[in-house]
C-alpha cells in the first residue's frame, strides 16, 4: 500500500509519458471494451441477422443478469479491500432453500422470498464474522464458507434435487409446489418483453453504482480497501462498514438465487456451479472498463454483458459448447493485460 | 584523514540532463565525486537529488551527458548491474529491503541468493554464519533470527546498510539515512561511515538533517529546479546551504515565543503509557504549539495515539475543555474535536493514488464526509471549495483538487495532511513527525499554518530538536515513556 519516493518517480515518469503521448491511445484503452463490445455487435450481426433482435438482446441479458448480480456483490466486496468467494454456493443453496420451503414447508412466495434473503444475510454475518472477529483472511474464510454451503444444501434432501414428489431422507414424500407467482420472478416480462431478472440487474447495478460512487459510503468503502489504517484514523467505522459490505454480498448471491430457482422451476444440486468463477471473471474484467483500474460497479455490469454477447454470438455461429471457457478465459486474460500491462511504462 | 584533494576523481558526471514528460528534473549536472570524501546532497523535494541518485543506482538511464567511474564509462541497465560496479545505494523507503517471512539473516544474504554462481543448496546454519559475518563487519547488533516484517524501521534501516556494505562498492549512496534512526543509532552509523571513508569509499550522503551534515560531510553541494546551484568545501555554511536550497535566506529559525498562551483545553494527569511507566503530566492551552521530542521509540508515537483515540488509556486520566475524556475510537476522539494525524503519511493518511479518494481533495475530505454530505450523496462543491481553499492557503503545489497525491512532492503531500485536520475547527490537533521527507520551503509554510492557528491547541511529535525548535512554543522531551521539560541544558524555557 506504501507509495515509496521509488514508485512515485516511477508513477511521475509514467503521468509525464501520459501526458506527451496524449489524446487517442488513452482514448482507445478507456474504451476498448465499448469498442470491442460494437465490433462483436455489429460481426455477429453481419453473419447472422437475428443476433440483433430486440428478443435475443434480451435473452442474452437474462442470461448474464444472475451473474451480473454476484458481480456486484463481489464488486463492493473488493471495495473495502476483500474478496467474496462465497457467492456461488450462497446462490446454489438459496436455490435449495427456495425450493424447501415451497417444496416441503408448502412456503409461498411472499414467505419464500424474504426467507431466502434472510438466509444470505445470515452467511453474511457469518463471513463477517470469521474475517473481523475470528481474523480469517477473507479469501480463506469465504472459500470455506463456499466448501461449507455447497456440503451443506446436499444434507436436508440426502443428495436429490428438489421437485414435488421428492422422496425425503424421513421416507415421506414431499407435497408441496413452486407458487406460479415465485416463478414469475424468473420468467415474467415487463414493458413489453423486458424479463424481469433484467430489470432487477438494472436495478440492482444503478443502486449499488450509486452506493458506492456518489455516497459517503462509497467513498469510505474505498478508504477502507485503499489503506484501512487511514480510514480508522479518520474515524471512519471500519468494521461495521466491511461488514456491511459482507452482508450486501451474500444478500445479492442469494438474489441470484432466487431468480435461478424461479427460471428452473426446481430445485437442481448443480445449478451454481459456474456462478463462482463467472462472477469473478465479470469484476475483474471490470477493472478495464473505462481505465478505472478498481473494482466499479458498471464495469463489473459491463463486464459480464461482453462475456454474455461474445458467448451467444458464438453460440448462433454454431461454435461447440465447450470452447465456452476458452473464450472467456481469454476474454479475462485480455481485459486484465489491458488494464494492468499496457500503457505502463517500465522502471 | 581525508586524501589529497589532487587526486583524480572517483566519479565524474558530465552534462547529465533527465527530463519526465515536460518536466526537466536535471538540467545538466557536472559533478566530481573523490574517493574518501562524504559528500553532502542538498535540495528541496523536486529538486533533482532523486533524479541524480536514481540514474547512478541504474533504476533509469539519464537522456544526455555521462558518467564516468574511474575512469570507465558507467551506464549500468539495472541496479544489480550499478551495484556489480560499485555503486550501491540504500534507499530512504527500507520496507522494501527484504520481505515478511524472512529472517533478516536470509535478507543480508539475499543478493547471494539472486546470484547465479552462488550454491543450490543453503544450510540455515551457514546463512546464519555469514550473515553474522556482515553485521559484524558493519558494526551493527541485528537480530539476526527475527523475521523481517517485525523489526522496526530503524533495524530496517541497518539492515539495509549493512547489506549494502556487503557488496564490495567503491561509491556509497545514502538517502536519508538518519530519518528513522535514534541518536545512538545514528552515532553509530556516523562511526561506521567515517570508518568507510577513511578506507577510501566515496560516500554521496542525503539529507535534510545539517546536524548530520555538519558532523560528516567534508562538502556540499546543492541542488535546485536539476541544476547544481552552491558547491561548498567544510567549513560548510548551512544558512547559505539552506538559503540556496529554497532560493531564498531563511528567516530566523527559531520560533518566537507567544506573550500569552490562550484558555486550558487538554489536560493529562497520571497517564501511564505502559504498567511500569511514569506518570505523565502535561497541559495543553489554546492557540499554543507544544512540542515533544525524544529518540524513537521514546513513547511519543504511543502518547499522541493515546490522546487521539488510536490507542486505549490505560492508566491515568485525559480532559477536554474541563470534562473527561476517554476516546474508545479515533472516531470518538474526533467527534470531540481531538484529531491526530498519525506518523508516515503514506501508512497512516492516504489511500493508494489510482484509487477513488486517492486525490487532494478526497484526501482532505476523508474524516469529514458525514458533516459535509448530511444526506449521504456526495452532491455539490463543497469538498472541491475546501480543497481549493487549502491549495491557495497553503501554498500547495498540485494542478488543482483533483490532482492524484503521487503528482505532489513529499512536502505538499504533508500539507495536504495538514489541510484535512484543519478543514473543519479542532480543539486539540496532534501531528506525529509531520515534518519527515519534508523540504525546508515546506516545512516553513507549514510552521506558519500551524502557529496562525489561534483556536487550537497543537501538540507535535518530532524526532528532530531542530524541528521541535523551528515550530514550538515549548518543548518537552520524551525519553522510556516518561514526559520531562526539554531544554535547561539546550537554552530553551519549556
Amino acid at each position: 500500500m506504501t507509495e515509496t519516493p521509488l514508485t512515485i518517480t516511477s508513477r511521475q515518469q509514467a503521468a509525464g509519458a501520459g501526458r506527451a503521448a496524449p489524446g487517442l491511445f488513452h482514448a482507445v484503452r478507456r474504451g476498448a471494451i465499448f469498442l470491442l463490445l460494437a465490433i462483436l455487435g455489429v460481426g455477429f450481426t453481419l453473419a447472422e441477422p437475428a443476433f440483433i433482435n430486440f428478443a435475443n438482446l434480451m435473452s442474452v441479458l437474462q442470461a448474464v443478469s444472475v451473474v451480473a448480480i454476484l458481480g456486484a456483490g463481489i464488486t463492493v466486496t473488493l471495495a473495502v479491500g476483500g474478496f467474496d468467494l462465497s457467492v456461488g454456493a450462497v446462490a446454489a443453496s438459496s436455490v435449495m432453500a427456495a425450493s424447501y420451503a415451497m417444496v416441503v414447508w408448502h412456503l409461498d412466495a411472499l414467505e419464500t422470498v424474504p426467507l431466502v434473503l434472510a438466509f444470505g444475510a445470515l452467511v453474511g454475518l457469518a463471513n463477517a464474522f470469521l474475517i473481523l472477529w475470528m481474523r480469517v483472511p477473507d479469501l480463506l474464510a469465504t472459500l470455506a464458507m463456499n466448501f461449507l454451503l455447497t456440503g451443506l444444501q446436499l444434507i436436508p434432501t440426502a443428495g436429490r434435487s428438489i421437485a414435488t414428489g421428492l422422496i425425503l431422507p424421513s421416507g415421506d414424500s414431499a407435497t408441496g409446489k413452486f407458487d406460479p407467482d415465485f416463478l414469475s420472478i424468473g420468467r415474467a416480462q415487463i414493458l413489453g418483453g423486458v424479463p424481469l431478472p433484467v430489470l432487477l440487474m438494472v436495478v440492482v447495478a444503478v443502486v449499488l453504482h450509486v452506493l458506492t460512487e456518489h455516497t459517503r459510503y462509497g467513498r469510505l468503502f474505498f478508504a477502507i480497501g485503499g489503506n484501512e489504517v487511514a480510514a480508522r484514523l479518520a474515524g471512519a467505522p471500519t468494521q461495521r462498514l466491511r461488514l456491511s459490505a459482507y452482508v450486501i454480498s451474500a444478500t445479492l448471491a442469494s438474489l441470484g438465487g432466487l431468480i435461478v430457482a424461479a427460471r428452473v422451476g426446481r430445485g437442481d444440486v448443480s445449478s451454481g456451479a459456474s456462478l463462482l468463477l463467472d462472477s469473478v471473471a465479470a469484476a475483474l474484467i471490470g477493472f478495464a472498463v473505462l481505465d478505472r483500474r478498481h473494482p466499479n460497479v458498471l464495469g463489473t455490469v459491463v463486464g459480464a454483458i461482453f462475456v454474455g454477447v461474445l458467448l451467444n454470438g458464438l453460440t448462433m455461429l454454431n461454435a461447440p459448447y465447450y470452447t465456452q471457457d476458452f473464450v472467456k478465459g481469454a476474454v479475462l486474460v485480455g481485459a486484465l493485460s489491458l488494464t494492468y500491462g499496457l500503457g505502463r511504462r517500465r522502471l | 584523514m581525508t586524501p589529497a584533494v589532487s587526486s583524480p576523481p572517483l566519479l565524474t558526471i558530465r552534462g547529465v540532463r533527465k527530463a519526465f514528460g515536460a518536466t526537466q528534473a536535471l538540467g545538466g549536472i557536472d559533478l566530481d565525486i573523490e574517493a574518501g570524501r562524504i559528500l553532502a546532497l542538498m535540495g528541496a523535494n523536486g529538486a533533482g537529488k532523486s533524479t541524480l541518485v536514481n540514474i547512478l543506482a541504474g533504476l533509469f538511464p539519464a537522456d544526455a551527458g555521462s558518467v564516468r567511474l574511474n575512469g570507465a564509462v558507467f551506464a549500468p541497465a539495472s541496479p544489480r548491474a550499478a551495484a556489480v560496479a560499485g555503486i550501491v545505494t540504500v534507499h530512504q523507503a527500507t520496507q522494501k529491503v527484504g520481505a515478511a517471512g524472512m529472517t533478516v539473516a536470509d535478507t543480508l544474504l539475499l543478493d547471494q541468493f539472486a546470484d547465479r554462481h552462488a550454491p543450490l543448496f543453503v544450510s540455515r546454519r551457514s546463512v546464519r554464519r555469514q550473515a553474522a559475518r556482515i553485521a559484524a563487519s558493519a558494526g551493527f547488533d541485528l537480530p539476526l533470527d527475527r523475521d523481517f516484517g517485525e523489526i522496526g524501521p530503524a533495524d530496517r534501516q541497518m539492515v539495509a546498510i549493512a547489506r549494502a556494505l556487503s557488496a564490495q562498492a567503491s561509491v556509497l549512496i545514502l538517502d536519508e539515512p538518519t530519518a528513522s534512526l535514534s541518536q545512538r543509532e545514528a552515532e553509530r552509523l556516523f562511526s561506521i561511515l567515517e570508518g568507510l571513508r577513511a578506507r577510501g569509499l566515496a560516500i554521496l550522503y542525503i539529507s535534510h538533517r545539517t546536524a548530520d551534515l555538519s558532523r560528516l560531510a567534508d562538502r556540499a553541494v546543492v541542488l535546485r529546479g536539476g541544476q547544481i546551484v552552491a558547491d561548498m568545501a567544510r567549513p560548510i555554511d548551512f544558512d547559505r546551504a539552506l538559503a540556496a536550497m529554497i532560493g531564498r535566506p531563511i528567516a530566523s529559525a527559531h520560533a518566537q515565543a507567544r506573550a500569552a498562551a490562550g484558555d486550558p483545553v487538554f489536560d493529562l494527569d497520571g497517564v501511564r503509557l505502559h504498567d511500569d511507566a511514569p506518570p505523565i503530566r502535561l497541559a495543553l492551552a489554546r492557540g499554543e504549539v507544544v512540542a515533544v521530542t525524544g529518540p524513537l521509540g521514546a513513547g511519543k508515537s504511543r502518547l499522541l495515539a493515546t490522546m487521539g483515540g488510536a490507542e486505549r488509556l490505560r492508566h491515568g486520566r485525559m480532559r477536554l475543555s474541563g470534562e473527561n475524556f476517554a476516546p474508545r475510537s479515533p472516531a470518538d476522539a474526533i467527534a470531540a474535536g481531538v484529531v491526530l494525524a498519525g506518523p508516515d503519511r503514506h501508512q497512516s493518511s492516504f489511500v493508494p493514488s489510482d484509487w477513488p479518494g486517492g486525490t487532494v481533495a478526497g484526501t482532505i475530505a476523508l474524516p469529514h464526509l458525514k458533516r459535509w454530505f448530511p444526506s449521504g450523496f456526495l452532491v455539490g462543491d463543497r469538498e472541491r471549495r475546501a480543497a481549493e481553499d487549502a491549495i491557495a492557503r497553503l501554498g500547495i503545489r498540485a494542478s488543482g483538487p483533483g490532482a492524484r497525491l503521487d503528482t505532489l512532492s513529499g512536502g505538499n503531500q504533508q500539507k495536504v495532511v495538514l489541510a484535512r485536520w484543519q478543514a473543519e475547527p479542532a480543539k486539540v490537533l496532534l501531528l506525529d513527525e509531520p515534518f519527515q521527507g519534508v523540504d525546508v520551503g515546506a516545512r516553513a509554510d507549514i510552521i506558519a499554518a500551524l502557529r496562525a492557528d489561534r483556536g487550537t491547541a497543537t501538540l507535535v511529535a518530532t524526532s528532530d530538536p531542530e524541528e521541535a525548535l523551528e515550530v514550538a512554543d515549548r518543548i518537552f522531551a520524551m525519553d522510556h515513556h516518561g514526559l520531562a521539560p526539554w531544554g535547561a541544558a539546550e537554552g530553551v524555557a519549556a
